[in-house]
C-alpha cells in the first residue's frame, strides 16, 4: 500500500486554525459558540508538532537523509495563515482541505477521515505528527481515531521522539500520569505532541519570504470523498459562573459563625 | 536596586486630596519637609527621603474618578488597567507598569515604550489636581484639549519631580486601543545601519509605526542570559552587532500585516540590506516574547549586578560612539573585569534619541564613580544632549543639572521653586541643589 522510496522519510503534520489562546474568551449572545471575531493562530500543540518534524529533518539532514514535511490543514479561508506559518517554520508544502466559512467546525472522526483520504491519496506517509489536542474544542481524539481508522500505531502525548530508520521505527516517552512510559513504534505511525516536547522556534524573515513561495494545494471535502456533516448537535455554550468576591472578618467568632453558617462544622 | 535608602521614620497615607492639603500645611508651618511618593519606582532616587522628611504615599488613592468614552479623557488619581475594557490604553507605556501610579509619572515626566507614537505627557496630561506647598489645592483638572487662557501652570508640575506640589489628580487623554499589534526583531551587522534603517521603516510604516527600540550585543546576550524572553536561533544572532525591534499598531490587521510585509521584503531584497535576517511574531505569545527580549533588559541588567545607569539624550548617531567610549574609558582605568564591572551596555528608544546607557558593576565603588562621573555628563555636554532624557534629575543627578541647562535656566528654575515654596519643604535636596 505504501511503496515509499527508499531512504526517504514523509513527514505530514495535520495543524488547526484556533483562537488564540491569550485571547479572553467569549461566548457569543446566541450561546452557540465562542465569538470568532477574534485574534487566531496555529493551534500550540500542532506548532510543537511541525517544530519536532522540522527538528527531525534538522538531525537526519546530517546523514544526508532526504526527509519531506508536508503541512495540512481543513478550515476556511483564512486557514492558510496556518499554512503559511508552519512553511515558514520549514514545512516544505501544504495542503488546503477548504471548508465553507458558514460551516461548523469539522468534529474529530471527520477530520481524521479526511487525513486518511488525503494519506491515501499521498500513498507515502511514514509518519503522521500532530497536536494531542486542538485548544479550542479540546477533544483531543483525532490522532487515536486515525491510527484506528489506519490501522497504524500510535504513541500519543510524546515528549520525545527518536527514530531508527534502519529498524523504521521510533523510541517515543510519552507523558502519563504519575511519569513517563517508553515506547517503541514501527513505521507508518501516528505521533501526537505534549507540551514538553519541544519550543518551537520564531519564523526567520527569509523563511517567512521563501514559505510565500511553497506550493499550497488546495481540495474540496469532495475532492476526498468526505463529508463534514456533524453527528453532534452544540445545544447550549454558557460562561461559567461569576466568581463572588471573598469577605473580611473583624474576629475569629465571627468567622466560625461565618464557616458555620455555610455548613462546615468541626471534625 | 539598593541604592537609595531613606531615613524616614514617618509614612503617611492619605486618601483623599483634603487629607493631602492638610497634611502639606501642618508641614508647612511648622518647616517639616515632605517626600512625596507613588509606586517607588523612579531610578535617581527622587522618592527617597535624604534626612528625616515626612514620607507621603499616594498609594491609597487609587479611585477612578470618571472616563469619557467618546473624547477618551480620563481623570484618575492612580490607574492599573482600567481603561482596557472599554478599548483605549494608557498614552504611556513603561517597564515598571504593574507598580508605577499616574501622580509619579507624570511628576516625573515619564516617557517609556510608546512616546514615539503617543508623545510625551507634557501632550497628553489634559488637566491636574495639585496640593501646593502652603496646602493649597490647585484645581486644574480640565479635559479640554484646547484651552489657551493664561500661563500654563500644569505644565510646571509635569517633570518637576514633587518638588513644587503634590498631584493628586490627572485628568489624561487616552488613545483608542489598537486593533491589531505586530512585532519583529531585526538583527543588523553594523551600528551604521540603524539610522538609515530607521529612516526607511519610519518612510513604509508612516502611521502604524508604534515603537523603534534598540538593543545592543551585549544588552542582546545579557537578556537571554537572565531567561527574558525566547532567544532567536544562533544562526540568526550570529554576526549581528545589535538588534532593533519595530512594533505596529493599527486598526486593521491586513493592512497593517501587507505595510510590514512590504517593507520586510524590500530590506530583505536590498542590494546592500541594512538587516542580516529577522524574526516576525506569528502569535501573541511571539509577540510577547520578543517584547520580553527588550523590556527584560532591565531586570537582566539587576540581576547580573549592581547598575549604574545613565538615560541620556543624544543624537542618534552617536549612540554606538557613547557605549564605546564608556567602556573604553573603563578599560583605561583598569576596571572593566569580573571583579568590577563586567559590561557595559546600551539600549533604548532610537524613535526619541534615547539611550540607556548601563554600567553593571560587581558592586557600587567610588573607583567606578570617579570613573563615570562627570565623564559621561561631559561627553553628553558635548553632543548637547540631555544628562537625563526621561528618568528625571531626582537626588542622583542634582549636580549634573547644569551640563544640560545653562546658568540662566537653572536660576529661573529656583526663582519659580522659591515661589511655589519659599520654605523648601516639598521634597527638599531634589533636582536643584
Amino acid at each position: 500500500m505504501r511503496p515509499s522510496p527508499a531512504r526517504l522519510l514523509n513527514i505530514l503534520v495535520p495543524v488547526k486554525r484556533a483562537v488564540d489562546y491569550a485571547v479572553k474568551i467569549r461566548v457569543n449572545p446566541q450561546q452557540t459558540g465562542v465569538d470568532l471575531n477574534v485574534k487566531h493562530s496555529m493551534n500550540p500543540f500542532d506548532e510543537i508538532a511541525v517544530e519536532e518534524a522540522v527538528r527531525i529533518r534538522e538531525r537526519l539532514s546530517k546523514d544526508s537523509e532526504p526527509v519531506t514535511i508536508t503541512a495540512l490543514t481543513i478550515g476556511p479561508t483564512k486557514s492558510v495563515e496556518t499554512l503559511r506559518t508552519a512553511l515558514a517554520m520549514g514545512a516544505d508544502s501544504a495542503i488546503h482541505v477548504e471548508t465553507q466559512e458558514s460551516a461548523s467546525s469539522p468534529e474529530p472522526l471527520g477530520v481524521a477521515k479526511a487525513i486518511r483520504a488525503i494519506i491515501q491519496k499521498q500513498e507515502s506517509v511514514d509518519i503522521v505528527i500532530m497536536g494531542k489536542q486542538a485548544i479550542d474544542d479540546d477533544f483531543g481524539q483525532t490522532g487515536q481515531m486515525l491510527a484506528g481508522l489506519l490501522g497504524w500505531g500510535q504513541a500519543t502525548y510524546a515528549s520525545k521522539v527518536d527514530l531508527d530508520l534502519v529498524q523504521k521505527n521510533a523510541v517515543v516517552l510519552r507523558e502519563i500520569d504519575g511519569g513517563l512510559e517508553q515506547v517503541r513504534v514501527k513505521f507508518p505511525m501516528i505521533i501526537t505532541t505534549d507540551l514538553r516536547l519541544n519550543e518551537p522556534r520564531y519564523a526567520s524573515l527569509p523563511n517567512i519570504m521563501k514559505a510565500k513561495k511553497k506550493p499550497v494545494t488546495r481540495l474540496t471535502p469532495t475532492d476526498l470523498g468526505i463529508s463534514f456533516e456533524p453527528q453532534m448537535e452544540i445545544i447550549r455554550v454558557t460562561e461559567p459562573p461569576k466568581r463572588i468576591g471573598g469577605a473580611k472578618v473583624e474576629s475569629v467568632d465571627e468567622l466560625v459563625e461565618k464557616l458555620r453558617a455555610a455548613g462546615f462544622t468541626a471534625v | 536596586m539598593g541604592k537609595y535608602h531613606g531615613k524616614s521614620t514617618t509614612v503617611l497615607k492619605p486618601k483623599t486630596t483634603q487629607e493631602v492639603s492638610e497634611i502639606v500645611k501642618w508641614c508647612n508651618d511648622r518647616r517639616i519637609g515632605i517626600v512625596p511618593q507613588g509606586g517607588n519606582t523612579g531610578l535617581v532616587g527622587g522618592s527617597v527621603p535624604l534626612r528625616d522628611e515626612v514620607i507621603v504615599s499616594l498609594s491609597n488613592m487609587t479611585q477612578v474618578r470618571s472616563f469619557d468614552p467618546v473624547s477618551g479623557t480620563l481623570h484618575v488619581t492612580s490607574l492599573v488597567y482600567y481603561v482596557a475594557p472599554h478599548n483605549h490604553i494608557m498614552p504611556l507605556d513603561l517597564g515598571a507598569k504593574g507598580s508605577c501610579q499616574i501622580g509619579g509619572n507624570v511628576s516625573t515626566n515619564a516617557g517609556g515604550l510608546r512616546l514615539l507614537r503617543y508623545g510625551s505627557l507634557h501632550g497628553s496630561v489634559l488637566g491636574l489636581e495639585v496640593v501646593l506647598p502652603d496646602g493649597t489645592i490647585l484645581d486644574q483638572l480640565t479635559t479640554l484639549r484646547k484651552d489657551n487662557t493664561g500661563y500654563d501652570l500644569k505644565q510646571l508640575f509635569i517633570g518637576a519631580e514633587g518638588t513644587l506640589g503634590i498631584i493628586t489628580g490627572v485628568s489624561i487623554l487616552t488613545p483608542p486601543a489598537p486593533q491589531a499589534s505586530n512585532n519583529v526583531i531585526l538583527a543588523l551587522p553594523r551600528f551604521e545601519n540603524v539610522l538609515p534603517l530607521y529612516k526607511t521603516v519610519k518612510r513604509q510604516l508612516s502611521e502604524i509605526l508604534s515603537a523603534f527600540e534598540f538593543i545592543d550585543r551585549t544588552a542582546y546576550d545579557l537578556a537571554v542570559k537572565h531567561g527574558q524572553g525566547r532567544a532567536l536561533s544562533e544562526g540568526e544572532v550570529e554576526g549581528a552587532q545589535c538588534f532593533v525591534l519595530v512594533e505596529t499598531s493599527g486598526g486593521r490587521r491586513e493592512h497593517d500585516e501587507e505595510k510590514l510585509n512590504d517593507l520586510l521584503e524590500s530590506l530583505l531584497e536590498a542590494d546592500e540590506p541594512l538587516i542580516n535576517t529577522g524574526v516576525l511574531a506569528q502569535n501573541p505569545a511571539q509577540f510577547s516574547s520578543l517584547w520580553a527580549l527588550r523590556e527584560g533588559v532591565t531586570e537582566a541588567v539587576s540581576k547580573e549586578g549592581k547598575a549604574y545607569k545613565y538615560d541620556i539624550s543624544v543624537p542618534l548617531s552617536t549612540f554606538k560612539e557613547c557605549v564605546d567610549l564608556t567602556r573604553e574609558r573603563l578599560r583605561s582605568k583598569g576596571l572593566l573585569n569580573e571583579d568590577q564591572v563586567k559590561a557595559v551596555i546600551g539600549y533604548g528608544h532610537v524613535g526619541d534619541g534615547n539611550l540607556h546607557l548601563n554600567v553593571i558593576a560587581k558592586s557600587y565603588t567610588p573607583e567606578i564613580q570617579d570613573a563615570l562621573e562627570p565623564f559621561v555628563y561631559e561627553l553628553v555636554a558635548s553632543h548637547r544632549g540631555s544628562v537625563s532624557a526621561e528618568h528625571g534629575i531626582g537626588a542622583m543627578k542634582t549636580h549634573a543639572l547644569h551640563y544640560s541647562k545653562d546658568e540662566v535656566s537653572i536660576a529661573w528654575m529656583k526663582k519659580i521653586k522659591a515661589i511655589f515654596d519659599p520654605n523648601g519643604i516639598m521634597n527638599p535636596g531634589k533636582v536643584l541643589e
